[in-house]
């Protein structure tokens, strides 16, 4: 077993799903509330990563990061060295493959508050901004973790992304998924079940989580 | 209604408002509690085009706003609320603009403090009643706060419920919290949307004498909507009638549903029996006429109206006002008794609901449970009818 990847996956895993907490509620709110008329073409922007090739997102991750973009020549500029093939650009590449793994189940969790109770709200005096926090926050948990742990195991097992924005690089960049990957090609088939099977229990363990919490949006309430 | 005009008719007789352009309702009433709408609002329903265009003023106390689903009461309150904008018109409380349509004003609806009890309630499920009740007071310190909350759960009895979530009470404590919740606030007006419906008649009572309690303290405007003819007895001090967008009739509760001019008020006043009739002969000496019930053999003696012989009328009959004899009566001052036969007995809440067939008339009668059983009243049964003169009231066609 690689400790090294995996506790590396983990800390990505975790610095991602962590961020896409604070990235994706202004996006779900934004696409839940708003009547803009093109919305659904920012949803479809959103969901793009769910059935792009990874590795087409990782070209254009990589294409972004590099020394010829001005993302990349700013980040330059500071650091003194390019994101490409360095742990920050990959949880750059993991946030926006991860991105509607997110902000979908906030968007559907904010979007089955009853609005009645954002009425209420309002009328005791509350702002829209203010009603979010106090009523669709609380009534959203179960969404919340969800999002959270469906970004959390999708970014544990990503592979294509990683390999293009990241490279191989140990104690870097090298992922679990991308160890396996390794594994694999040297034939150390032992080494590689151990590590697939870890794998394979923990994304259980975290859809169990997922499904079990969903099973009822929250634990009394009188309109379910 | 005047489709394409853009003025705004006022509807409502008794009440008239200062015109916008002559006078500002704050130089006017500088410390007035009322609630002044005028609007016009038109949007898409199933029937096609649904027009909301009323004007009145609401002094403080209950003003009851009567009608039948779909006459716009609920459109209308979500616009006072600011939850809904109109096409048109002003909106005033206290003397502030919240909407006026000229002047490009519409203040939303969280800085309007105006409170609003919807029918379904909308208690926020993951608070307890306390906290339910303390949404509103945000602004306050923790211990005013409190101390508000606190005492208005001990005006409507749920101290004991403090800790409860809504689910864990039962629906007339949650109507308790929703009208604390919105009361505790000290809301400018109070916006009731048959906030009673889902109750039963004492809990119904206490919760009413409860509000109007606390309304003595807090002279502010409520309006009260309801489709229940008794609820508008009462509770009225004023009464609106409103019939698809329209403000029908408005005045104090006896004056508008006891004496109906209007077919429309008539039918939602609570007639379950209106019948076409025919006058067939004036009895000037006695103050009564004769008339003929559609063009079956039943005659009902009521009161004179101007009419001819041979004109054409309607008469209206509450069903709580009949009365029913399994023996021809002797000795009674009703001067109708009509034999006929009971095709059908219904139980609403408890209330027998008669439907007697009287020479090819069906009249609605209503009864208690009791005097079901002591007449063994049941389906085929040959009982009379009894009507009151005075019972009858007349509408022209």
């Amino acid at each position: 077993m690689n400790w090294q990847a995996l506790w590396l996956t983990v800390r990505l895993a975790a610095i991602v799903s962590t961020l896409l907490i604070a990235i994706g509620i202004p996006i779900a709110y934004w696409l839940t509330y708003s009547r803009w008329r093109w919305k659904f073409l920012v949803e479809a922007a959103v969901a793009l990563p769910i059935v792009l090739p990874p590795t087409v997102l990782g070209f254009y991750v990589l294409v972004a990061l590099g020394s010829r973009s001005p993302l990349g020549r700013w980040w330059e500029s500071i650091t003194g060295h390019t994101l490409a093939f360095t742990f920050e650009g990959l949880v750059i590449g993991s946030l926006l493959y991860s991105l509607p793994f997110a902000v979908q189940p906030f968007a559907a969790a904010f979007g089955a508050v009853d609005s009645r109770l954002l009425r209420a709200s309002a009328s005791l005096g509350d702002s829209p901004v203010l009603t979010f926090r106090r009523i669709v926050l609380p009534l959203s948990k179960a969404g919340l973790v969800t999002g959270f742990a469906l970004s959390f195991a999708h970014t544990l097992g990503e592979f294509g992304v990683v390999l293009m924005v990241g490279g191989n690089i140990p104690g870097v960049t090298r992922t679990i998924s991308i160890d396996i990957y390794d594994q694999v090609q040297t034939a150390n088939y032992s080494s590689a079940n151990h590590t697939a099977l870890l794998l394979l229990i923990v994304s259980f363990l975290v859809l169990s989580i997922v499904y079990g919490l969903n099973r009822r949006p929250w634990a009394v309430g009188p309109w379910r | 209604m005047g489709g394409g005009s853009v003025a705004v008719k006022a509807k409502a007789k008794k009440k008239t408002a200062p015109a916008p352009q002559t006078a500002t309702p704050a130089s006017t009433h500088p410390i007035s509690a009322d609630l002044e709408v005028r609007i016009r609002k038109r949007f898409p329903n199933p029937e096609g085009t649904f027009n909301l265009n009323v004007h009145f003023r609401a002094l403080a106390g209950f003003t009851i706003l009567f009608g039948a689903s779909g006459a716009g009461k609920t459109t209308l309150l979500d616009c006072i609320a600011g939850l809904s904008d109109p096409d048109e018109g002003r909106i005033v409380v206290g003397g502030e603009d919240l909407y006026d349509s000229e002047k490009k004003r519409n203040i939303a609806a969280w800085k309007r403090r105006i409170g609003y009890v919807h029918q379904d309630l909308a208690l926020f499920p993951h608070l307890t009643a306390e906290e339910n009740i303390a949404y509103g007071l945000r602004s306050l310190s923790a211990t005013e706060r409190t101390s508000r909350s606190r005492e208005i759960l001990a005006r409507f009895r749920l101290d004991r419920l403090r800790d409860r979530l809504p689910a864990q009470i039962s629906g007339g404590e949650r109507q308790r919290v929703a009208l604390a919740r919105a009361l505790v606030t000290e809301p400018r007006a109070l916006l009731l949307d048959e906030p009673l419906a889902a109750l039963d008649r004492p809990t119904k009572s206490s919760l009413v004498s409860d509000l109007r309690k606390w309304n003595q303290h807090h002279r502010i405007p409520i309006l009260f909507v309801t489709h229940h003819g008794e609820e508008v007895f009462a509770l009225g001090d004023e009464v609106i009638v409103l019939d698809t967008g329209r403000i029908v009739a408005q005045g104090r509760p006896h004056e508008v549903m006891r004496a109906p001019r209007l077919e429309t008020v008539a039918q939602l006043a609570g007639f379950e029996n209106i019948f076409d009739a025919t006058v067939q002969a004036l009895h000037e000496d006695r103050g009564t006429m004769t008339c003929r019930l559609g063009k079956d053999a039943v005659e009902l003696e009521t009161p004179l109206v101007r009419a001819e012989v041979g004109s054409r009328l309607r008469v209206g009959v509450r069903a709580g006002d009949l009365l029913l004899a399994t023996e021809h009566p002797r000795g009674l001052s009703a001067r109708n008794i009509l034999p006929g036969t009971i095709r059908r007995l219904e139980q609403r809440d408890v209330i027998i609901a008669a439907m007697v067939d009287c020479s090819g008339t069906e009249f609605e009668a209503h009864l208690t449970l009791a005097a079901r059983d002591a007449l063994q009243l049941g389906t085929g049964k040959s009982v009379w009818v009894v009507v009151k003169t005075h019972s009858c009231h007349l509408m022209g066609m």
